[in-house]
């Protein structure tokens, strides 16, 4: 049928529809590798040289690093991560694990109760730093109302308390994130193979048994993926330190996120900012790599 | 599912139930003791919180912590209340989010329906953005929007929101276009339809129900950020949460914490009011977010 006039134009046109696909895609994968791969080259860069205020390409070799681990206010950084990020992943997954099997009770009103401990979520961390901060204010907040309850040498002053400002953390960051691993626990229970639990329960187990050993166990993609959503919460918090303590007093609350803020951006140490950003990115990496690792390796023998 | 309290005898049974209805309960008042504390916090008078308690109900209502909070607060040097960063931020969020889910959406289109050679390694490659600190990007991106001339405007804000949410809103429209059967395109290929006529006739038809949950997702993210405000942004055009975080900080003056618990719940107001709307999808958008990358 076709003329042929038409054969050139018509394959020309099929060139482009075929090659569709590949223009629609290329443009989003262009922009991943210049701001993503791209921008993490530059950071690694920077970070080699004796960039201050504006970037320098002066190369120094690993002298931003050596600054960086010389640095006091970087260990206090990088110790707050290590007890703000245990903490508040152990207690998300307590509390939401606790909550996630109490309300697989068959709870009436459970659409309401799921709908309470998950509203957290929806907030930014700013808005939680905010009410958290005046709710644990030493003097207005939780001190006084515990006073007035009749134990007038009660003190709570965590915020201002440097031995004691990042649990301060630990309590707001848990109350906003362990709703979602509440969620998470709950969706993963509802999946679980009932006749399991009828067969273990023919067989006399108790209930608390077939919970410790059958259950929780089979809940297992549920942690891993739980613990790599709140690790990656963790090591990226900011907003929540800046909001909740400012990273004080002094800067007894720093965590790498904050403390790269201020090398990178207030205190003009650009070369020393990349170094900890540097950091950062390799925390993550030994976080999510291995247990991605051990995950897939379980699937392919599973 | 399995009960903890089994039927050994009515009233252990009805104790167990007892218990944990309490547990669920006492859960339930801690986690909503915030709220309550900013909703009647914002409504007292700056002497009643002095002198009283807490958590206790105020006993006169006020609204000139509200009315300041969103008018004549000083956010740093800037005395104009929250209204300005409200509109900025909804300025910036709103194109963002259109722009980043319509993006996502043709991706996941062509790494699911259209897959070529070597797509699932760019997929992969493409997923790492979720996973990256964006402290790692800061630095080249905020010389990058100087060069640009986009520092410290919406539309600088607009770009960096797309770009670092574009892994994410590929992955929600990937994960949901994998279970649409093949055949079905395969068969309008057939009949003479195009990428685009596929596109728009069988494929957005059937994508309400992802493109809301990616919506909710990338505005809460959006309007809740801080890290791309605080650090791409400057003076008026500075997204809420900045302005807020500037408003709760700021040591001049007299603490006005009836203003603070105001314009806390004025930037929480928007995101809140899309979870008590359209709680369902926002709970599936977290759950299918993040457990599967």
């Amino acid at each position: 049928m076709d003329t042929a006039v038409d054969v050139p134009r018509r394959s020309a046109l099929d060139a482009l529809e075929a090659a569709l696909p590949k223009i629609v895609l290329g443009p989003s994968l262009l922009v991943s590798l210049i701001f993503v791969y791209g921008f993490i080259a530059w950071t690694a860069v920077l970070s080699f040289t004796k960039s201050r205020m504006l970037p320098n390409y002066e190369f120094v070799g690993l002298y931003q690093y050596v600054t960086l681990f010389e640095n006091e206010r970087w260990w206090v950084a990088l110790k707050n991560l290590c007890v703000f990020g245990g903490l508040f992943i152990f207690s998300c997954l307590a509390v939401g694990l606790i909550l996630a099997i109490l309300l697989d009770q068959k709870i009436r009103a459970e659409g309401w109760l799921r709908s309470i401990y998950l509203y957290p979520m929806a907030l930014s961390f700013i808005v939680t730093g905010t009410a958290w901060k005046w709710i644990l204010n030493p003097g207005l907040g939780v001190e006084r109302v515990v006073q007035q309850l009749g134990f007038p040498g009660f003190t709570f002053d965590w915020l201002v308390n440097p031995q004691m400002s990042i649990y301060a953390v630990v309590i707001a960051g848990a109350w906003q994130s362990s709703g979602f691993v509440m969620a998470l626990f709950l969706a993963g229970l509802r999946g679980i193979d009932d006749s399991i639990i009828k067969a273990a329960q023919v067989d006399g187990a108790s209930m608390p048994r077939i919970y410790w050993s059958i259950i929780i166990p089979s809940l297992r993609p549920v942690f891993f993926s739980a613990v790599m959503i709140l690790a990656h919460i963790a090591i990226k918090s900011f907003d929540l330190v800046m909001a909740l303590t400012g990273g004080g007093p002094g800067f007894s609350s720093d965590v790498p996120a904050t403390f790269m803020y201020a090398f990178g951006f207030t205190r003009n140490q650009v070369g020393l900012g990349a170094a900890s950003a540097m950091m950062m990115l390799a925390t993550v990496v030994a976080v999510i790599v291995p247990l991605m690792y051990s995950e897939v390796r379980r699937h392919r023998r599973g | 599912m399995a009960e903890f309290a089994r039927a050994e005898s009515a009233g252990g049974r009805a104790f167990g139930r007892l218990i944990v209805y309490g547990l669920l309960v006492l859960v339930a008042i801690y986690y909503l003791m915030p709220l309550f504390v900013m909703l009647t916090t914002s409504v007292k008078s700056l002497e009643e919180i002095r002198a009283g308690n807490l958590v206790a109900l105020p006993t006169s209502i006020t609204f000139d912590a509200w009315s300041k909070a969103w008018g004549t607060a000083c956010t740093g040097a800037d005395c104009s209340g929250l209204k300005g960063n409200f509109w900025a931020s909804m300025s910036f969020v709103l194109p963002a989010v259109v722009i980043s889910t319509l993006i996502g959406a043709f991706n996941g289109y062509v790494l699911t329906l259209w897959r070529f050679k070597g797509s699932d390694i760019l997929f992969t490659t493409m997923l790492v953005g979720c996973f990256i600190p964006f402290q790692v990007v800061l630095l080249p991106m905020a010389q990058t929007l100087g060069w640009l001339g986009l520092a410290n405007t919406t539309p600088g804000l607009v770009f960096v929101h797309v770009v670092y949410g574009l892994a994410f809103t590929t992955l929600f429209f990937r994960n949901f276009y994998v279970s649409v059967p093949e055949e079905m395109v395969k068969a309008a290929r057939i009949d003479g339809a195009g990428f685009f006529t596929i596109f728009w006739r069988i494929i957005l038809p059937l994508s309400p129900p992802i493109i809301v949950v990616c919506v909710i997702w990338q505005f809460t993210q959006i309007w809740n950020d801080f890290l791309f405000g605080v650090v791409f942004s400057g003076g008026e055009r500075q997204p809420i949460t900045v302005a807020l975080n500037n408003l709760v900080n700021t040591s001049t003056g007299v603490k006005e914490y009836n203003v603070d618990m105001a314009a806390a719940i004025i930037a929480a107001l928007p995101t809140l009011f899309v979870y008590v709307v359209a709680g369902k999808y926002f709970v599936r958008g977290l759950t299918a977010g993040s457990v599967k990358g």
